[in-house]
């Protein structure tokens, strides 16, 4: 009784989370196959978001909820018109895209420098009150709670629109064939634009629970968020629907298995994974094919 | 023979003497010394991205590692500076090879996945547990090495090297097999070319240039630390500056390291950010617009003259 199970448990909660922090990424990849470099960003402010609501209206970061997915659902739809298409006509979209949301990333991190500061930022944990949960014999702040029940919750709406929508089979025949897809009548463009809303706005949303889940605000948590939700992506499998829980439990259990026995290393550990993942078994832990260069 | 060579040999020759006259005219020798070090990766960048079409997100990862090579050289074995360089570019060649087994992943993935292997060696480096060996966060420290002047020319040999070696892969036998792996690997192997030992030859030849120059970068400043030589703007400057010029020529990386690194030193050392914003709207812009950089539009005018 005691470290091991906290450790369980608590990498259980931050699996939930960070199951929500890399859906959005997984899910634009799927239909549209770009990468979203700049998914971290987007992230960012989200949280940035929650922290002036919370800061100069005094409103609880749960009010940000709503706000933050329609804004970034809006913010989404001009920015997709705007860069995907011409993308997609080019020679190499996936590659291209991987650069193109790279540059992407650093304009928005120099703007979040100008608007922002550079202080790094937070919002009180007690926002939610002062009550520390019991869980099987284990205590856990309540903000751990939230953040991982806000994950569970963003997952299953998300699966219950792909698979118990029109709009979501739409999206599941653009994933398993765009050029098919049109052919049927599926106004393709219109829901890659809504889907790459819903990604952006995904990941916008995992940023508002980012100060108690993974620290300080600050205009470059950006590049390290990315590539924490591309390695649970690729554990998952990318583009696989079920693939990023799969992906945030395998990352958030043995996140918090190191952070408890091997700390100083723990800092190393969604790089090792990543890559060990990624050679054993190239198309990730769900996936069938095999990708060979 | 000699007008195909004409051009390299041309290139070589104005780099050279630019680099080894400019100190005169100029006091700022750390700004050349960056500049050449700049030209340098993005020539090493070129030959592998532009050449094979493998995009190394963390190519840093190879500076680092020749960086923190040739100082724990010269602080454990006491080599002279000019083999320990040597010796950090070999460390690059041995992470390098380390790493082939990525070639298995295409595309965006072996880039992911070679960011991951460079920030894993960060970690690894940084460890405190590792201070033994890599003095762990605390920095490694060279005051025995330091001389200015022979890192000076040491960072030109390279860039000559760096050069050259692209130069001759542009226009060997050896090239014209790489850029056929790049277009079409299944097509290239079906036609006789050994296409899992041509990359790793390119891949490696690339790290051995990333890991010469981390060294010479090292010992010039004498004093570092694991973000200094690890940080990721090294990739992205490199990135920047090959995308800019256009990658798979000779000329093109060097001048986009010119014009953009020396914008960056006049406007941009006082304000980073705004620099890190105008190289992003030039990376969406080039990707949108100008996917095949600045050396497209010569040749573009070249070719619309011919006709």
């Amino acid at each position: 009784m005691g470290l091991l199970e906290y450790a369980l448990l608590a990498g259980l909660l931050y699996g939930l989370y960070f199951a929500l922090v890399a859906a959005g990424l997984n899910l634009i990849f799927g239909v549209m196959r770009i990468i979203n470099l700049a998914h971290g960003d987007f992230l960012m402010l989200g949280a940035y978001g929650a922290f002036y609501l919370y800061h100069l209206m005094g409103w609880s970061p749960l009010w940000a909820v709503p706000l933050t997915f329609a804004a970034f659902l809006a913010l989404g739809l001009p920015l997709y018109y705007l860069l995907v298409p011409r993308l997609q006509r080019s020679g190499d979209p996936e590659m291209r895209s991987f650069i193109l949301f790279f540059g992407l990333s650093q304009i928005i991190e120099a703007l979040a420098v100008f608007a922002f500061g550079n202080d790094q930022r937070s919002i009180p944990a007690r926002v939610f009150g002062n009550h520390p949960v019991h869980l099987l014999g284990q205590v856990y702040p309540l903000a751990w709670i939230l953040s991982a029940v806000f994950g569970l919750l963003g997952i299953v709406a998300l699966y219950a629109y792909l698979y118990g929508s029109p709009l979501g089979r739409a999206t599941r025949a653009i994933m398993a064939n765009p050029d098919e897809a049109a052919i049927t009548g599926i106004a393709v463009q219109r829901i890659s634009a809504l889907t790459f809303g819903i990604g952006i706005a995904l990941a916008a949303l995992a940023g508002i629970f980012s100060p108690f889940m993974v620290g300080a605000i600050q205009p470059d948590l950006g590049v390290g968020i990315t590539l924490i939700s591309f390695a649970i992506v690729v554990i998952g499998s990318l583009g696989h629907p079920l693939g990023t829980l799969v992906g945030g439990l395998v990352y958030g259990i043995s996140l918090m298995l190191m952070q408890t026995y091997l700390p100083s290393w723990s800092q190393m550990l969604p790089f090792v994974l990543l890559i060990a993942i990624l050679l054993v078994r190239p198309g990730g832990l769900l996936g069938k094919g095999v990708r060979r260069a | 023979m000699l007008r195909r060579w004409l051009p390299s040999l041309a290139i070589l020759a104005f780099t050279g003497l630019g680099f080894a006259l400019a100190p005169l005219a100029y006091s700022n020798q750390f700004l050349l010394f960056n500049m050449m070090m700049y030209m340098a990766l993005a020539q090493g960048l070129n030959i592998i991205y532009g050449y094979t079409g493998y995009l190394p997100f963390g190519y840093v990862g190879f500076f680092g590692a020749g960086a923190y090579g040739a100082a724990i050289i010269i602080t454990f074995w006491h080599w002279p500076a000019l083999l320990a360089v040597l010796g950090g570019g070999l460390v690059a060649v041995i992470f390098g090879l380390l790493l082939t087994p990525l070639f298995r992943l295409s595309g965006a993935y072996f880039s992911i996945a070679n960011l991951a292997a460079a920030e894993a060696l960060y970690y690894l480096v940084a460890n405190p547990h590792m201070t033994t060996l890599t003095q762990g966060p605390y920095g490694i420290n060279l005051p025995q090495a330091y001389a200015p002047d022979l890192a000076y020319a040491t960072m030109l040999a390279i860039l000559l090297f760096a050069v050259g070696a692209a130069a001759y892969l542009r226009r060997s036998r050896f090239g014209l097999a790489l850029a056929a792996i790049r277009e079409d690997a299944v097509s290239a192997g079906m036609a006789g070319i050994d296409v899992v030992r041509a990359r790793a030859v390119a891949w490696l030849l690339s790290a051995f240039i990333a890991g010469l120059a981390g060294a010479a970068y090292g010992w010039y400043i004498s004093v570092f630390y694991p973000d200094t030589v690890f940080a990721l703007s090294i990739t992205v400057f490199t990135i920047v500056f090959v995308l800019f010029g256009g990658q798979g020529t000779v000329l093109g990386p060097l001048i986009g390291t010119l014009l953009l690194y020396g914008a960056y030193n006049v406007i941009g050392i006082s304000n980073p950010q705004y620099f890190q914003l105008a190289y992003g709207i030039l990376i969406v812009v080039l990707v949108l617009f100008l996917p095949a950089g600045l050396a497209s539009l010569l040749r573009r005018r070249r070719t619309a003259h011919e006709r």
